[in-house]
């Protein structure tokens, strides 16, 4: 397990690595459209060949990780720590205020978010720069995503909460937030840190479909929600399995975090 | 013979046309076309004819061999084996089957008057026997139920001779009454019929006058042009069946609909047509619709051999297809469907005067589109299976396309001398305007269309090169409508025009500056420029003739006047690409639609050909 880590660790450095310094070695520009060669199979001078327009894929990968590992934990973080607030005091007090979050929790998750999108689309200056619209997305996902994880840290923290050595704590006097600190948030970390795993794989997929909203990365700046908008008509035709790189990366990299982050959960 | 009292039906005049096309110098038109020979029998030929004849004649070769007759017995009966193989053969090559292919939602209707959807459009075309038909290749005017017609001088008359002895599927006789009852229901505001808006010329009543029970007259209430072509979409409805939607003339009916899942069309007993040999047509037993909206399970029921056609097929599918199967993809030249883009020029629109000034300059119109390379908009975009457009109508339209146009040259030197001339500068890789404004606009389009996505990233790359920073905006299609109808709140859009009618009144809403559709400033009072006073004169001289030479003029010159102006930027012309399974015979794709199944009653199946692409 422990060469495994080193190597989730070692791929994640490269990736980071990879991504921090596409300026330095990305063959080509992002945006730079080769119409002579759209659509090609890999080569020396494309590695994983070229999209539909002809722009470099390799060079877009490591834009669009860039973007996409920056953006997506931001965004997973902001609903976590969101959904923690909620659910862990909704939780932690029971009762009427347990009563009173979940109620608003099931009511946040059953309005209708894709009215309010389109509300915050046409709010939306047209004419704001790719990156603008690349956080405005984000911080948008992040606000909106914590209700169903709220109601699954309750569900901890409620646990947690009547547990025998929350009870014997208690017991021995510690109180209110050095309770929570010592004895809750620590135990309620698994699921944390679940949680905020499952939401980067939902967010980059949700930025993608954003797309169809206006909202999302706008052309010409790559992200990996748009790089997996390639694979919408993949499964009609032949394997081409440079096109996959996006969704590979995307796995190997969620999954890297989990391996590294699985040993604390261990010894937690 | 048979005389109908005149019958007067209210018309509504709510039309945009009604007001533009109330006079106009006149001059007949007239078709004529030879009677089919020959009794029309009530049943078509049975395909189950060759078997009962092999049994008969396996008896006689029996009878033949065991009477012992001799040589001139066997010869004969050899022959007539020999003359039924043949016949069986063509038979088998010729008839039969069921045709497969999908509608992408589910028919809106079966009324054939009541038609607003290309679902209802497939089943209508399929069924229902029009007075004359619109040769899709030729893309003139046949006679069908009329075997004649012709139109007055005053432009508002057109008299039909019609062929007798016609029936429709359910046995109930066709005649002049059911042309009559058509045209009374199809003029009828409460229908609300598309179809029927096309006729509307004028306020006032639209009269029928039944000669005898072969002819027909038809008066409007004023001349309108291109009066015969519009009844290739008017099926005539049966006046006496109980079933007045399912009584078809067309060479199929409608037996079977299960929602979501199939229309099945059966073959009409009762089709007046034959081939040359003397066969009832059509030769297929029926067509089986089923309706699946996703293009991507269209494809690979296709490729499965599940279905037997696609009709506008995208340009993706179709190299992908041609790579492995090359003889089912056809790519028919340029459709009559155009992709472009505009600036919004409206005096209220909610966008900065200065770039509105931009928008509303000639120069920079034509600056912008000299930028754009079309020719690697068609080539990567649609991977050559699109030509740039020179202009509003493609070449698709044989008749009403003006040859002198020719798609702009990619030109970006030219494109920033014109710039020049308006004031707009260079400063270092940024295009700034008298005022110092950087030039920069976004171009709306609607999300999900794949090919408009990609055609905006490639104009915002040729724009960039003369210093034009270009935001490319996605919008699901219900917030870019309401942004271009309602709101006016944008700066560029990329979109299509999609073209089913070749005659250019069709294009009156667009081209009338105080039209809805005339997107880049709509409905404007009095035209705000000179030369949309010249296209809205033109246009009204055009819809006013009944001369087709003069009615070209007119419009040749609107399309040299909005090719000079662009308030259009016209992008490309795609082409029609459709696939045909190599199990269907006489199939012959063509630009207008249906694209794949024009000539239905002549297609057939191959049985012996595997079905997989």
């Amino acid at each position: 397990m422990r060469r495994v880590r080193q190597f989730a660790w070692l791929l994640l450095a490269l990736v980071v690595l990879a991504s921090l310094g596409a300026g330095l070695w990305a063959p080509a520009d992002y945006a730079m459209q080769f119409r002579e060669t759209p659509n090609s199979p890999p080569s020396h001078q494309h590695l994983l060949g070229t999209d539909e327009l002809g722009r470099d894929r390799f060079s877009r990968v490591l834009y669009g990780t860039r973007v996409s590992l920056l953006m997506a934990p931001a965004a997973a973080l902001l609903s976590t720590l969101l959904a923690t607030l909620v659910g862990g005091i909704a939780g932690y007090l029971g009762g009427w205020w347990e009563r009173a979050a979940m109620g608003a929790t099931d009511l946040f998750l059953s309005m209708p978010w894709l009215f309010l999108l389109l509300a915050v689309r046409a709010m939306l200056p047209l004419n704001i720069a790719p990156i603008t619209s690349v956080a405005v997305t984000f911080l948008l996902l992040g606000l909106l995503g914590w209700a169903a994880s709220a109601r699954v840290l309750c569900a901890g923290v409620r646990g947690l909460r009547d547990s025998d050595f929350v009870l014997q704590a208690r017991a021995s006097g510690l109180r209110g937030p050095r309770l929570l600190a010592i004895h809750v948030l620590p135990n309620l970390k698994p699921v944390l840190l679940a949680q905020f795993w499952i939401s980067i794989p939902v967010f980059i997929i949700s930025e993608a479909n954003l797309g169809i909203l206006g909202l999302g990365v706008s052309e010409p700046l790559p992200s990996w929600g748009s790089l997996l908008r390639e694979l919408e008509s993949f499964t009609s035709f032949g394997f081409e399995a440079w096109k996959l790189a996006p969704l590979v990366l995307l796995v190997l990299v969620v999954s890297s975090f989990q391996i590294i982050l699985s040993r604390d959960e261990v010894y937690a | 013979m048979k005389r109908r009292a005149v019958r007067p039906i209210q018309m509504s005049c709510s039309h945009s046309i009604v007001m533009l096309s109330e006079c106009g110098p006149l001059l007949p038109a007239r078709v004529e076309a030879p009677l089919p020979s020959g009794r029309l029998s009530s049943r078509g030929p049975s395909t189950r004819a060759p078997k009962l004849a092999l049994s008969e004649i396996e008896g006689a070769g029996a009878l033949a061999q065991d009477d012992n007759t001799g040589r001139n017995n066997f010869c004969r009966t050899a022959l007539v084996l020999g003359l039924f193989l043949l016949f069986s053969l063509a038979a088998l090559a010729q008839s039969g089957g069921e045709l497969k292919f999908y509608l992408h939602s589910d028919p809106k209707t079966f009324d054939p008057l009541a038609v607003a959807d290309d679902a209802s459009e497939t089943i209508r075309y399929l069924t229902g026997g029009v007075l004359l038909r619109v040769n899709r290749r030729t893309q003139q005017a046949e006679p069908e139920l009329a075997t004649a017609w012709t139109i007055a001088r005053d432009g508002r008359s057109i008299t039909f001779n019609l062929r007798e002895h016609i029936y429709y599927s359910d046995g109930s006789p066709f005649s002049a009454e059911d042309v009559a009852a058509t045209i009374e229901r199809l003029m009828d505001p409460a229908l609300h019929s598309p179809t029927g808006d096309a006729f509307r010329s004028g306020s006032g009543a639209v009269r029928t006058r039944v000669d005898s029970p072969a002819r027909i007259t038809i008066t409007f209430p004023a001349p309108v042009a291109g009066m015969d072509k519009l009844f290739d979409q008017v099926a005539i409805v049966s006046s006496r069946s109980a079933n007045k939607e399912r009584a078809a003339l067309g060479p199929f009916y409608v037996a079977d609909y299960k929602p979501d899942s199939y229309v099945l069309l059966k073959r009409n007993p009762n089709y007046w047509r034959h081939d040359a040999a003397g066969r009832q047509l059509p030769y297929l037993d029926s067509v089986r619709l089923g309706i699946q909206p996703n293009r991507d399970i269209e494809m690979m029921n296709f490729r499965r051999g599940e279905i037997d056609l696609i009709n506008w097929l995208d340009s993706e599918y179709f190299d992908r297809l041609a790579s492995q199967s090359p003889a089912v993809v056809h790519d028919a030249g340029p459709g009559l469907d155009s992709e472009q883009m505009w600036f919004n020029q409206a005096p209220n629109a909610p966008i900065a005067a200065y770039k509105r000034a931009w928008f509303r300059s000639t120069n920079f119109r034509g600056a912008v589109s000299a930028a754009i390379n079309r020719a690697d908009l068609s080539r990567v975009v649609y991977g050559g299976h699109a030509q740039p457009a020179a202009g509003p109508v493609s070449p698709a339209n044989k008749f009403w396309f003006n040859a002198k146009l020719h798609a702009p040259a990619y030109d970006p030197t030219g494109a920033l001398r014109l710039l020049q001339q308006e004031g707009f500068r260079l400063e270092g890789a940024s295009l700034r305007d008298r005022e110092g404004h950087a030039v920069e606009f976004s171009i709306i389009t609607n999300a999900g269309n794949k090919a408009r996505e990609r055609m905006a990233t490639m104009i915002q790359q040729d724009l960039g090169k003369i210093g034009i920073n270009v935001h490319v905006v996605t919008l699901d299609f219900a917030s870019l409508l309401e942004r271009i109808t309602e709101s006016s709140n944008y700066e560029g859009a990329l979109l299509g025009m999609v073209n089913t009618d070749l005659d250019p009144n069709a294009q009156m809403n667009i081209w009338l500056s105080s039209a809805e559709n005339h997107q880049w400033n709509p409905r404007q009072k009095s035209p705000e420029t000179a030369w949309e006073a010249e296209i809205d004169r033109l246009m009204k001289e055009q819809a006013a003739s009944l001369e087709p030479a003069k009615r070209k003029l007119c419009f040749d010159r609107v399309q040299e006047i909005a090719v000079e102006q662009q308030p259009f930027l016209y992008l490309v012309n795609k082409n029609a690409l459709s696939a045909v399974s190599a199990t269907v015979a006489n199939a012959s794709p063509v630009v207008l639609r249906p694209q794949t199944y024009w000539n239905i009653e002549t297609l057939s199946l191959r049985p012996q050909i595997a079905s997989k692409h």
